[in-house]
């Protein structure tokens, strides 16, 4: 493993703006890293997919330059490799996000070898802070999943123990990141698909308060729920991506962007912070090995000067069954585009319109999403609406009301990410509603719009598990009021610093190239 | 069986003449190569967001407020869910049930609803491509996709499919005057569909109502109204029952084809569109909507009618056309106060119409000259038919003085009193004995001869009313 | 619950053909996920305001200003089935002859 690949983003890109380190050698030293991916994590990267120049044509025509500002299509000048917060800096994108000319499928054979003809913002605001594209991640498909099973391209495994799933959706970048394939990741968050995948492989994942980031050029799942966030090593390194990505977008009329802009964190104490813990976790449904990192994390916020009160989200309870209404019928307009007209793949063209369709969309689309999709345009059907959408959307009102509550009398909510340690490829697969779950924790903030970090607090055995078993990362939720992102980074960043998780792993974390075949 | 009476409401999808399409950058056209104003929002590719055109939302409103609708302080868009080869997304942003114009009024037709929306991609459909024997197909064309549409619904207040028709030229003709559409028909700027059923007279529930397609024109639109009447009557007299169904226009034929085959079940699904937020309409945008509204025909007709004692027909000619009912006003402004406006609309409708088709290259008399003209014609200064010769000179030399023209063309109309006409209406009666004789016989239609052999004398300054007295002075009548 | 033909009917509706066995498979899978969604359904939430967006923004829009568009080529290049600068695709019914 090369020094180079063991340097945070942050400290990287110093490096090379001050001419320590060359860009190029930065960059090539992470190549190489890609191109040996054995999790697969990635499903297109710039050493073995070519430099991807933008190929609106097929036929490796570019896109004219300079029209970046009047159109969405135009190719953007590439800033130089010196400059910017990013400079040289290569990053690992979810292949949820659109990139011209380079392959972009979100998971899904129904896109197979789409080349968009126009690159999502946030790719472009990375860009032109000096980063450069290393890799297209593997998701699950359209970003519907927790365990990153349901990728047309086939599961990705965890580096950590690669019988075990890396969570989803965002698992390829999670993965990349934790398996030292890549200095940090994009990734989105709809229901905790950078938490839960950041959790289960040990490193951080950020969620921003809805609109923080443009929507624009990322695929839509749940259009009212999606944002975009980092997969990163470390507090830092999250923070400096928001500090790139976040802002308001003409092109997405929900974007917000985050008033007076981020700074990297600093914070070493908590001292009259206020930390809520759930009354309601009492008796949620979570494994003993991650309830105990917890409990102990808990404390850690003590001993840094943080107070810790009981607080109630009496509706959270119900954030699960509000989600799974509302997002699939979401989706389920948002994938109806994808009818064989105008891109991606086309079957049975040669019956009528009806047949087109259908056969396109059946054998396009996998197990997971025709299950959402059937299930949201059931919700959406007459006679249901109001019974499902009406009543879920208003349950999404009492959960953001709770957390509303909430914020008066504490700073922070604090949860476990997820109710389990990574589990076995396979193992859930057979239940939906088992593996929705997963989501218990991360949900109820998604819905809420409001910014939750993710961060590894301790490693836990898995729950059955015999003596000796292999301990896997516990992941800890910090959820804060919606564009309260530095304040929570800051408390982050001083509760990673007394937790020391990946000088307490060493050498057997995964990105030192520890991990168990 | 009692009477039936005919109940019809109108949908009319008005195509805003926006520089760009209602959710991109992409430029409107009619008539261009097939998808060369297209882009990835527009063919709906992933991860695309859609951004409502400030102008389109303006034009909405100044459309609500023409039609004296109620405009919502918050509106929003929902996504209507169907799958068409010209709906990209699979999902037209449109509005459900919160537009932005709610009820309002044009004439005595009450307006349920006025919404906006986006217009759907141009489909032809072409036939055995050879490509598989037997199939045909459609090409999507996406440069009309996006672009912006205002739906205006009507109560079923129509009694007929002339009424229907007539109140469809007035709400043209009042959306032309908002200058926020193109409203041509044919180009399909502008399209009406009718909602048409039948109940007995005096009946107050509304009877099967079928969906009238495709009148491309508002003769169109009239005769497909009364060819669904006439067969919903036929099959009610029958003793049969209408079946609700969407019906397909044929102008060439005149027939109704049923469209129920493309119909199956639709479960539009509407929910709120989450990538757009709330319209809400500020104090400003409004003052500036209402302060664009010009005076709308209905309301110029009404003035016309009341204030200015117009007949309907000069009104409604004068109402539909506001260049030249600025210049009927500006004629009359310029009138000495003898002339009566009824007498000034017949002068600008009328006699100034006819001299300007008279002569291509004619031109429009400033309005001075015309009221002029028009208080010497009142004055009997000189004759109508004098004043005609004029208004040919006027049209022909813009700079022309009247009272200069008739005096040059010696168009002065001749009193009575100098005895000058009397010589002539004698010489007249002299060069045509029979006629004379006629006239003293009782044969009224006789005299005829003698006018005309004197105005052919006079060159028309003489004035009718007085010929005829002369005449049958002379005669001894 | 959701039975066969609701099944068969969301799935005319979603534009997914669904094999036999598949349509037992999510007849009873969506059964099982209504379930547990179900416990909101008899909640009580008279008068709260439904939440279909947490931002709370007004009147984002945009200057009525074109841009250029596309070239064709480019609109068309990962058409399935170009065509005369259009695209193509199967008309609602075939008509077999
Ligand atoms: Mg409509
Ligand atoms: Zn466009």
């Amino acid at each position: 493993m090369s020094e180079l690949t063991d340097l945070s983003v942050a400290e990287a890109a110093a490096k090379i703006a001050a001419g320590e380190i060359s860009a190029d050698e930065y960059d090539s030293a992470w190549r190489a890293a890609a191109a040996s991916d054995e999790l697969n994590a990635y499903l297109w990267t710039a050493e073995h997919g070519g430099e991807g120049e933008p190929d609106w044509t097929g036929d490796g025509e570019s896109a004219p330059e300079g029209e970046g500002e009047a159109t969405p299509y135009g190719a953007n000048p590439p800033a130089p490799a010196d400059s910017g917060p990013l400079a040289g800096v290569p990053i690992a994108i979810k292949d949820i996000f659109t990139t011209q000319g380079i392959p972009t499928t979100a998971g899904s054979r129904i896109l197979e070898g789409y080349r968009p003809p126009y690159t999502a913002t946030a790719v472009n605001k990375l860009t032109a802070a000096g980063a450069r594209v290393l890799g297209k991640t593997n998701m699950d498909e359209f970003a519907m999943g927790s365990s990153n099973e349901n990728s047309g391209y086939g599961p990705v495994l965890n580096p950590w123990d690669r019988g075990r799933v890396p969570g989803g959706s965002s698992g390829g970048s999670a993965a990349a990141v934790a398996g030292g394939l890549a200095p940090a990741a994009l990734g989105t968050d709809t229901g905790g698909s950078i938490r839960q995948p950041a959790a289960l492989c040990g490193i951080v994942g950020l969620k921003p308060t809805y609109g923080a980031i443009s929507r624009f050029g990322m695929i839509a799942f749940a259009s009212s729920l999606d944002q975009c966030g980092p997969l990163t090593r470390d507090v830092t390194d999250a923070a400096l991506l928001l500090s790139v990505m976040q802002g308001k977008d003409p092109r997405d009329s929900t974007s917000v962007g985050i008033e007076g802009g981020i700074e990297l964190p600093s914070g070493v104490d908590l001292k009259g912070l206020r930390f809520g813990v759930p009354r309601e976790l009492g008796d949620a449904a979570l494994d003993a090995g991650v309830r105990t990192v917890f409990e102990a994390t808990v404390a850690r916020i003590e001993e840094l000067g943080g107070e810790i009160t009981e607080i109630g989200l009496p509706h959270a309870e119900h954030g699960i069954s509000a989600y799974y209404v509302i997002a699939p019928a979401e989706a389920s307009s948002n994938l109806a585009r994808y009818d064989g007209v105008r891109y991606g793949k086309r079957a049975g063209g040669d019956g009528d319109l009806l047949e087109m369709y259908e056969a396109t969309r059946s054998e396009g689309f996998g197990p997971e999403v025709k299950r959402r999709i059937m299930l949201g345009t059931y919700a959406l059907s007459s006679g249901y609406y109001d019974a499902y959408y009406g009543q879920a959307q208003k349950v999404r009102t009492r959960i953001a009301q709770d957390f509303d509550t909430a914020f008066e009398a504490v700073d922070f909510v604090i949860t476990p990410t997820s109710p389990s340690v990574a589990f076995g490829l396979g193992e859930k697969t057979a239940d939906p509603m088992s593996m929705y779950l997963n989501d218990f924790f991360t949900v109820p903030m998604s819905l809420a719009g409001i910014p939750a970090i993710a961060i590894p607090a301790g490693l836990a055995a898995p729950e059955g598990a015999g003596e000796g078993a292999p301990r896997l990362p516990v992941g800890f939720q910090i959820a804060a009021p919606a564009f309260a992102e530095q304040k929570l980074l800051e408390a982050a960043h001083a509760l990673e610093g007394a937790l020391g998780f990946a000088a307490a792993v060493g050498d057997a974390a995964p990105w030192k190239g520890g991990s168990r075949g | 069986m009692a009477e039936l009476e005919a109940v019809i409401g109108l949908e009319i999808h008005v195509q805003l003449a926006t520089k760009t399409k209602m959710f991109c950058g992409c430029a409107l056209s009619f008539g261009d190569e097939p998808n060369v104003h297209t882009c990835p929002i527009c063919l709906a590719h992933p991860g695309v967001l859609p951004v409502p055109n400030e102008e389109a939302i303006r034009y909405a409103l100044k459309i609500g407020m023409a039609l004296g609708c109620e405009i919502a302080p918050r509106s929003i868009f929902h996504r209507k869910n169907y799958f068409y080869p010209d709906n990209p997304k699979a999902y037209q942003i449109s509005q459900y049930d919160i537009p932005i114009c709610g009820e309002g009024k044009l004439g005595d037709i009450r307006i349920t609803r006025a919404h906006l929306e986006e217009d759907a991609a141009k489909t032809i459909h072409v036939g055995s491509s050879g490509r598989i024997a037997g199939s045909s197909a459609s090409l999507v064309d996406f440069n009309r996709g996006g672009t912006p549409l205002v739906e205006i619904v009507t109560e079923p207040d129509l009694r007929g499919a002339a009424e229907a028709a007539e109140w469809a030229r007035l709400l043209r003709e009042t959306v032309r005057q908002l200058g926020v559409s193109d409203v041509n028909m044919e180009e399909g700027s502008l399209r009406v569909d009718a909602n048409v059923s039948v109940r007995p007279a005096g009946s107050t529930e509304l009877g099967v109502k079928t969906e009238l397609k495709n009148m491309n024109s508002f003769r169109f639109l009239q005769r497909g109204i009364e060819a669904e009447l006439e067969r919903q009557k036929d099959i009610i007299g029958a003793g049969g029952t209408v079946e609700q169904e969407t019906l397909h226009f044929d102008p060439a034929s005149g027939d109704l084809t049923s469209l129920r085959s493309k119909e199956e079940a639709h479960d539009y699904r509407y929910f709120p569109e989450p990538d757009l937020v709330a319209i809400v309409p500020t104090e400003a945008m409004l003052e500036e909507a209402r302060a664009s509204l010009p005076e709308l025909p209905a309301a110029r007709m009404a003035r016309y009618e009341s204030e200015l004692g117009l007949d309907e027909a000069q009104a409604r000619l004068l109402a539909g056309d506001p260049d030249q009912a600025e210049y009927f006003e500006a004629v009359l402004a310029e009138t000495g106060g003898g002339a009566e406006p009824r007498v000034v609309a017949n002068w600008v409708t009328g006699d100034l119409t006819a001299a300007l088709r008279a002569s291509d290259d004619a031109e429009r008399p400033e309005a001075k000259p015309l009221a002029d003209l028009i208080d010497a014609v009142v004055a009997k200064t000189v004759s109508h038919a004098g004043g005609k010769q004029v208004l040919a000179i006027l049209v022909a030399d813009r700079d022309a003085d009247v009272a200069e023209v008739i005096e040059r063309e010696g168009l002065a109309q001749m009193g009575g009193d100098d005895g000058e006409l009397a010589g002539i209406v004698a010489a007249a009666i002299a060069g045509d004995p029979a006629a004379a004789e006629q006239i003293r016989s009782g044969n009224g239609r006789a005299i005829g001869a003698i006018v005309g052999a004197v105005m052919r004398e006079t060159k028309g300054r003489a004035d009718g009313g007085e010929v005829n007295r002369l005449i049958r002075e002379q005669l001894g009548l | 619950m959701i039975d066969r033909e609701q099944v068969l009917h969301v799935a005319r509706l979603a534009r997914l053909r669904l094999g036999e066995a598949e349509v037992e498979t999510m007849a009873g899978e969506l059964s099982g996920i209504l379930g547990h969604v179900d416990r909101i359904a008899n909640l009580d939430l008279e008068g709260v305001e439904p939440t279909s967006h947490v931002v709370q923004l007004e009147n984002v829009l945009r200057a009525d200003e074109p841009w250029t568009s596309l070239p064709p080529r480019v609109a068309l290049a990962s058409a399935p089935e170009p065509y005369e600068g259009a695209f193509r695709a199967p008309s609602p019914q075939a008509d077999v002859d």
